[in-house]
Parts: C-alpha cells; structure tokens; sequence
C-alpha cells in the first residue's frame, strides 16, 4: 500500500490481507484542511487513508477526527453522512481515537456555539465560548500543563503547542481531563478515557512537541497489539 | 498566557526565494520549501510566504509550493501577496495554507475581508497594513505598492475597519522604519495594538535583538516579523529567543 491510499485502494488491501503498517483513518466530514493532519502522520512512519467511508475507518488501527468550523456545521455533517454513528461504533471497538481542535470538541456532550447543539457525548462535559476582556480567539502558542500521567506525553516535557479557537471545553469529570493552558483561566487543553483521546490545540501545527504528541498517540496502535 | 511569535518572511517569486538569501548548507537556497523547514527547525513560531509573482503562471507556481510546504513544516503559514478573490484564498488554505494576507485587494474592496472571514473564519485572514507618518494629519496614512502610492486612509481608522469586518490579525508594517534596522516603529504600533483586540504582528525596522523585546513590551505588539536579518544571518531566531527570555517575555 502506498503512504496514503484512496479509501479503494485500502479496501482492495484489506480484501486480499495485503495491509501490513499500522493504517490510521482520517475522518473526513467536509470541515477542514486534512493535508497537514495526514502528512504529519505520514512523517511519523504510518499510513494514511483519507475517508468517509464507514468500512475503511472501521477497519483502520486508529481513527483522527479532525475539524475547523463551527460545531453546529460539523455535526450536521457527521449526522448527514451517518459517521457520528461510526465514530461512536469506532470509539466502542477500543481502538485508539483522537479528535483535533473542534473533533476534541465534537466528543464531548453539547456546545453553545451558535444555539445549543448536541455532540458525540462520548465524554461528559459542555463547550462554551471564551468570555472577558481578552483577545478571542485564543490564538497562539501556550504552554502545557499535564494534569494527571498519560501514555500520550510519556516522557516529554510540558512545552508549547499551538491553539486557534474560540470555544472551549469544560469535561464534566476531572479524570478525563489530561492537560490544561493558562489562558485567563485553565483551558482544557488534552483530555481521555480509555481508548478515545481530543487535543485543543493543532500537534501538526505545534514543532516538535506537537509532533510527539501525535507520536504518543499514534504508538498505542502499538500496545493494541501488544494487549491482543 | 500566549507566547510572543517571532515570523520569518520569505519574498516568493515564480516558486523561488527572492531577497536575501545567505543560508549555508542547503542544497537549494532558493526553494522556499527547504528555507521554511530551515526555520522551522530554528525555532521560528510561524512563518509568511509573500508571493511577489507577477504573472498567472507564477501565482499558480505558489500554489504548488504552499502544498509542498505544508507537507514539510509544522508550524503554521501565512501566504499573501496579489490575493484579490475568495476564490484565490480557497485555493490556497485548500493547498495547506493556514492563513491569507490581504492588503491592496482589501483596501479596493473591504468587502473581500468580510466574505473571507465569513467562509474560512477570522482565524484565517490576515490583514495587512503598510503605514508611513503624515506630519500634515500628525497620524499614519496606508500606502500601497511598497510604500509609493499613498492612499488618503488613515491607518487607525482602516485597522479599527479590518477587524470590524473580521480580520483575525492585523500584519502592521511600518514603511518608515521598514529597512533602517533602527528597531520596530513603536509609536505605530502601541497605537494600533491598544486600538483593536485581535493580535498585531509588527513589521519592519528590526535590526538587533532587543528591538523585539521593546516591539513586545513597549510596543505591545503579539508578534514581530522580519526577514533580511534572519535571512542574512545576522542574528538567529534563538538569539531573539534567548534575549526575550532572559528579560522575562514568554516565548516558546
């Protein structure tokens, strides 16, 4: 298989058992640039398939949500393609997911971005919109504070990563919550339970540490196999 | 809190770097891809690509660039220079680019901000402002093709305009301090930064190390642009780096 396959191309490898890298699917709903999402995780040695095919992201060893936008779109979006159902079916195989920028904000509960809309609910907790005399969107790079130990910064040094966004999440659980930013008040920066992972900030856009964190994320395919 | 954005500008034309270029060690110089990986390794926290092609052919040259850019860095990009449509901006944060410059085009049509804004987000548009002191106003005047032309808006007025319509960041070049290595203008830029909240990169003047640090502090400014000096070698991103956090500003 090539380094990024067309969603035919890896149906026809997992139809002859041909597939043997590590093939991370990246969700693709219609929000967003997903080139620089896709490359970084080509960088980082795995494959990539680009798709809104339900099989194919199935079938994948981890699956990225991405997403630029606005909450509202991307759900109707998700529901309109019938792949918030298989992003729900994918978070309950216990296969490794990570939602990105508004993908982490789309696991979560509900949002009042523009009315009150319903998300993925696979982690408890609202998104609500930066409020106070500061400048919205928080935009930049701020530095990290880990919260509690996860396999996804192993490691690594509490650093920079970059962030654009203009609504944040408040996780109902203080035990989903992984990392946190200072900006005006602690934002939720990493959060995880389980298999499903969200990170606020851009890791491909995000140097080095980005970087890593992508890698972090990506090595649990790794113990997946490890743990069958 | 947010950390203070040190930017290398790259002068693009027909798919190659223009101005002052003296990196050592590269196989090509003049490609703007390996350049921006260069900073990228360096340190540098964003960067803009500013397309000077003149013709059809060049400008589709640079789409080409900002694909294979976007392939390389992980930092974020700027792309501006002759973007007068939303049909260009699509064409270039499709390719990869994480945010457009708009100057001439969007002071012809301050509409082009507002529909720009409105399709891809604030985020993604960039505006930016090339101003001189007019001592008959005893305020700055916008100017266009590299400072000859001379428009008759005020600077203050048209930043407070640009993010009324939804500019995400204002890109504040000083056509008075643009090339005297004298430092950042200050004055130009405190009184954009206290006059609108969306971050205000500054441009223009800088020359030594400490200009940054009086652009961030004195001149309130969220980011400071250069290019010569950086493409010269004549200091590195982690001098700046360096000198800012040993005076106390957060940088990454």
């Amino acid at each position: 298989m090539k380094h990024r396959a067309s969603t035919h191309a890896y149906k026809e490898c997992l139809r002859r058992k041909e597939c043997c890298n590590k093939v991370i699917a990246i969700i693709d709903y219609g929000m967003g640039n997903l080139h620089s999402v896709s490359k970084a995780v080509e960088r980082l040695g795995y494959e990539t398939v680009v798709t809104s095919d339900a099989d194919a992201i199935l079938a994948a060893d981890a699956a990225i949500l991405p997403g630029v936008g606005a909450f509202g779109d991307a759900m109707d979006n998700l529901r309109a393609t019938g792949l918030d159902a298989v992003t729900k079916q994918y978070a309950a195989s216990g296969k490794p997911m990570l939602g990105i920028c508004l993908g982490m904000q789309l696991l979560f509960s509900e949002s009042e971005e523009y009315g009150t809309h319903t998300g993925l609910d696979l982690l408890p907790g609202s998104v609500v919109r930066f409020q106070g005399d500061y400048k919205v969107p928080h935009m930049g790079w701020n530095k990290l504070s880990f919260r509690q130990p996860s396999a996804l910064f192993e490691g690594l040094e509490e650093g920079h990563v970059y962030f654009v966004h203009s609504y944040h999440v408040k996780p109902e659980l203080a035990s989903d919550l992984l990392a946190t930013v200072d900006y005006y008040q602690p934002v939720t920066a990493i959060v995880g339970r389980g298999n499903v992972f969200g990170m606020q900030f851009h890791p491909e856009k995000s140097g080095d540490l980005g970087m890593r964190l992508l890698e972090g994320f990506l090595g649990l395919t790794k113990h997946q196999e490890a743990a069958v | 809190m947010l950390a203070k954005r040190i930017i290398p500008c790259l002068d693009v034309k027909d798919g190659r770097v223009v101005k002052g270029v003296n990196f050592v060690n590269l196989r090509d110089a003049g490609d703007p891809v390996e350049l921006a990986a260069t900073y990228d390794r360096e340190g540098a926290d964003e960067l803009v690509f500013l397309d000077i092609s003149a013709s059809v052919e060049g400008r589709a040259t640079m789409v080409e660039v900002v694909k294979r850019t976007a392939g390389e860095i992980t930092i974020p990009f700027t792309v501006g220079g002759g973007i007068s449509h939303v049909d260009d901006m699509k064409r270039l944060l499709r390719a990869g680019a994480d945010k457009i410059g708009i100057n001439t085009a969007a002071i012809r049509n301050p509409q082009l901000i507002s529909d720009g804004a409105r399709k891809f987000g604030s985020q993604c548009i960039v505006v930016a402002i090339d101003a001189k002191f007019n001592p008959e106003w005893g305020e700055w005047e916008i100017f266009t093709h590299g400072g000859r032309n001379g428009t008759g808006i005020r600077a203050l007025e048209w930043a407070r305009e640009a993010e009324r319509r939804g500019a995400g960041e204002l890109l504040l070049t000083s056509m008075d301090a643009d090339g005297t290595k004298d430092g950042f203008d200050l004055k130009l830029t405190r009184a954009v930064s206290e006059l609108v909240s969306i971050p205000v990169i500054a441009s223009g003047g800088a020359g030594r190390v400490e200009h940054f640090h009086d652009v961030f502090t004195e001149g309130k400014a969220d980011a400071g642009l250069a290019a010569t000096i950086f493409h010269y070698k004549e200091m590195t991103i982690q001098e700046v780096k360096d000198d800012l956090k040993r005076k106390g500003v957060e940088v990454r």
